[in-house]
């Protein structure tokens, strides 16, 4: 398991292959990147600013590696997510989970992206025409995390 | 009881604080919240009931009825926004 919060790019290519190295127990590996992106509620992003909570967040993702960890037989988790300044076009977080099948490895991969969106202590500021602007939480995101929780 | 508290993003700047000492003689997290709404200004306009921002105690999230001890690092911030 790994779990990175930097403001350095990362390297995805890199990341999977630091899963693979030496072994031959896994069969799948599903991988997420996020980027940021030059339009957003409709107006133009030059640049956002992601702000964190040091402490808490590699705590916020470390238990939600742990719950999706007990949810499926999973072989390996990265996770990176960016702090700092970033651009249109720059990757802001990888999720890569390893598997013997597909299956778990594709639903353990978006059960983390979508709890990430919901519990890691993380906060967009965007700089638009406009001025800058702090990003809004969105119901949808609570929605698609919401499907995970057991009846 | 002696508290750390921490603001992020929003709160952060609308408070004009990252994080202050308090001494604080309440024992809930709405105890908290009520002595800060009391501020005024700022402090009652984004800490009404109705707005949107989460409690942590000692980095986990908390309800309202949570109990706070000596020494614990609350935090104050807007719904997350990651990803």
């Amino acid at each position: 398991m790994k779990i990175l919060v930097q403001t350095e790019a990362f390297d995805l290519g890199a990341e999977i292959d630091a899963i693979r190295a030496g072994r031959t127990d896994i069969g799948a590996i599903a991988s997420f990147v996020g980027l940021a992106r030059d339009l957003n509620e409709g107006n133009g992003v030059a640049a956002m600013t992601l702000e964190h909570y040091p402490g808490m967040t590699e705590k916020a993702l470390a238990a939600l590696v742990d719950e999706a960890c007990a949810r499926w037989a999973l072989l390996d988790v990265t996770v990176i997510h960016r702090v700092g300044r970033l651009l249109p076009g720059d990757s802001i977080v990888l999720v890569a989970v390893a598997g013997q099948h597909r299956g778990e490895a594709f639903a353990a991969c978006e059960f983390i992206m979508d709890y990430l969106k919901t519990q890691a202590p993380f906060w967009k500021k965007e700089e638009t025409p406009g001025g800058e602007r702090w990003v809004e939480a969105r119901a949808s995101d609570d929605a698609a995390a919401a499907r995970w929780k057991v009846s | 009881m002696k508290l750390r508290i921490l603001y992020f993003a929003r709160l952060r700047e609308r408070f004009g604080a990252a994080e202050e000492s308090l001494d604080f003689d309440g024992t809930t997290a709405a105890d908290l919240l009520a002595e800060l709404q009391a501020r005024g200004g700022a402090w009652a306009e984004e800490l009404a009931a109705g707005r949107a921002f989460r409690m942590a105690v000692n980095q986990d999230i908390v309800a309202l009825d949570a109990a706070l001890s000596d020494h614990a690092e609350v935090a104050i911030f807007p719904p997350v926004t990651g990803g």
